[in-house]
């Protein structure tokens, strides 16, 4: 191996620089084939769909530059959430408070007992019984979330990522994570309840 | 058996992170022990359990047609050649 490399210092550069071209086009296919999937995170971590496009390239845009910081083998999808998430954050997101007058602490059971008050403790049984929510109902009660919260409940209730993920991906630590997608949810719950039950 | 009962707080302390399966394995038997005769803790675990799905797939948008050409473009200029 030496013996040749030193005979042939060209052919072991090239050699090099082809293995190293196949790896980032490898990248680059997986990369795409996850599309998809960032996309519908992205979709409602921002307002529109226009802002979720341009997010999703920059996204990519960064990905494809610096492919060589991402470890084989690890989680791509996490790897370009997090890239995305950071991206969101420079385009100038302003840091936001919860307003203090929203009562917060409503239970975990606020949806689903309003549910039960409204149509009887049975109706909780059937099958359909949270499609009488609208399906714009949860995208604007989502959209209605302060964002901090917001990007913790639709890593890990759309994205289905873990708690530990979440975490790496937004860069907090798991506690934050859970306190944030415990109180997300249950804004959720809430805002759910007063535009579909009243 | 109703809301008032401890055992009933109890399990829905431990209901979120059953969904997110993320309780301890001493957690998850309280929880399924509880669950198993409580038809008012069951509704409820059924009905989060939809909740969740219902969220998932109702806020969730494909990508639209033409974004991953979009993507495509922006790979390094090597690509085509293997």
């Amino acid at each position: 191996m030496s013996e040749s490399g030193a005979a042939e210092p060209e052919a072991e550069a090239g050699r090099r620089i082809a293995s190293e071209a196949r790896e980032r086009v490898h990248f680059e296919e997986e990369a795409l084939e996850l599309a998809d999937q960032v996309y519908r995170v992205a979709r409602r971590m921002v307002g529109t769909r226009e802002e979720a496009e341009e997010l999703v390239q920059d996204t990519y845009a960064r990905a494809f530059r610096s492919w060589r910081s991402f470890t084989p083998g690890t989680n791509m999808r996490a790897w370009l959430l997090r890239i995305l998430t950071n991206l969101n954050t420079d385009r100038g997101r302003k840091v936001q408070r919860t307003p203090d007058l929203q009562p917060l602490e409503e239970s975990d059971y606020y949806l689903a007992n309003k549910v039960a008050a409204a149509e009887g403790e049975q109706a909780l049984d059937q099958e359909r019984v949270v499609e009488r929510l609208s399906q714009g109902g949860v995208v604007d009660a989502l959209a209605a979330l302060p964002h901090d919260f917001r990007d913790v409940v639709v890593l890990v209730d759309l994205g289905e990522f873990s708690y530990a993920e979440a975490a790496q991906i937004l860069d907090v630590p798991i506690g934050t994570v859970m306190s944030r997608l415990h109180r997300g949810r249950r804004i959720l719950k809430q805002t759910l309840a007063e535009e579909s039950l009243t | 058996m109703t809301e008032h009962d401890p055992d009933c707080e109890k399990c829905e302390e431990l209901l979120q992170g059953y969904l997110d399966r993320d309780l301890t394995l001493e957690e998850v038997v309280i929880a399924e022990g509880h669950l198993d005769g409580c038809d008012y803790c069951r509704r409820r675990y059924r009905f989060e359990e939809r909740l969740r799905r219902y969220i998932r797939v109702s806020a969730s948008e494909r990508m639209p047609a033409g974004l991953l050409a979009k993507l495509t473009e922006l790979r390094g200029p090597t690509a085509d050649k293997f």
